[in-house]
């Protein structure tokens, strides 16, 4: 599923907050980052990236995850 | 036979020893509850994956002996990482005689997934709501009632640190134990085309296992593809019935 013009996580700069939209990827890695927190509706703060910009730190449902930007892209956010 | 009951226990009861296996997401403060518990010292720290095997210790309360299995923390029971694994493996096939969940109370959203996965697997479970002191402090109300109620199992706020509440904890485990407390877990409800594919899959599948494993659970590995489960089915009430056999009907069924 393909959404035009739709941001994903790795779009939003250090700082900021976006809210869970959808999760692309499907199978085991899905339900990882579901497990994780990353379900549609919650709130994900950009905490700090790595030197080398991979992987980004995320504030999650009050812990802080590693996710690797490949991971990251396949989260769609928006920023309401 | 009613004025025996009464009797403080002897014999068997005595000497008998309950496992209790300790679970929860990490940095909850489960190796914490663990030594309060069981007045071992056992390593406690702040990063992920210090419990990397699991520990063990004993204590004794009310005439019976306890073993407390302190499990590593996981955010989930899917078996994708070793710790996760051995954290399922023993919730579900070690058989423990109650699981003791203990969760952050001040992030309860994130820890009441893996609680919602236990309560999947077994019904024998008592959540320990610890950090009570934190929350308090962060200005978070923890309704531990409406938890109990919500959950259908008992629930008990801890602060281990300072060993607030753990004298109570111990009290819920005996009368678990003792089968004085009866629960009725709160059951995730899945869409109603999966919901069919779980009745129709345990049904097939309760025969096969032993009367420990959850058909309900095993249902549900089966359906995302986690055959694990299938070499825990006895041969004893079936012997023609291979996991080998079974992996192939269940993939039939899912066709």
């Amino acid at each position: 599923m393909v959404i035009p013009n739709s941001l994903s996580l790795i779009d939003i700069p250090v700082g900021d907050s976006a809210r869970v939209v959808n999760i692309l990827t499907i199978g085991a890695n899905r339900r990882r980052l579901l497990d994780l927190g990353l379900v549609p509706g919650s709130r994900v703060e950009v905490i700090r990236r790595s030197p080398a910009g991979n992987p980004t730190a995320y504030l999650i449902k009050g812990t802080l995850i590693a996710l690797r930007n490949e991971d990251a892209r396949q989260i769609l956010v928006d920023t309401n | 036979m009613i004025k025996t009951a009464s009797l403080p226990v002897h014999g068997q009861e005595a000497t008998k020893n309950f496992v209790i296996a300790l679970a929860g997401n990490p940095n909850v403060g489960k190796s914490t509850v663990f030594n309060r518990l069981t007045g071992l010292k056992q390593h406690t720290g702040n990063w992920p994956g210090k419990t990397v095997t699991r520990a063990e210790g004993t204590f004794f309360h009310r005439n019976r002996h306890y073993t407390l299995v302190d499990l590593p923390g996981t955010y989930s029971l899917h078996a994708s990482s070793t710790d996760e694994q051995v954290a399922r493996d023993f919730i579900c096939f070690a058989r423990p005689d109650l699981t003791l969940v203990v969760c952050d109370a001040t992030c309860l959203e994130r820890n009441l997934n893996l609680v919602l996965q236990i309560l999947e697997i077994t019904d024998r479970v008592v959540l320990c709501v610890n950090l009570m002191d934190e929350a308090k402090r962060k200005g978070f109300r923890v309704d531990i009632d409406m938890l109990t109620h919500k959950l259908g199992i008992p629930v008990v706020g801890t602060a281990a640190r300072s060993g607030r509440g753990l004298s109570r904890l111990k009290n819920v485990l005996d009368d678990m134990v003792a089968g004085k407390i009866v629960t009725t877990p709160q059951q995730v409800v899945y869409d109603p085309e999966l919901e069919t594919s779980i009745n129709e899959i345990a049904k097939r599948l309760t025969p096969y296992l032993p009367d420990w494993i959850n058909s309900r659970w095993a249902a549900l590995r089966l359906l995302e593809r986690d055959y694990s489960v299938l070499d825990h089915i006895t041969d004893n009430k079936n012997k023609n019935y291979s996991p080998r056999i079974l992996k192939k009907e269940v993939a039939l069924c899912l066709q």
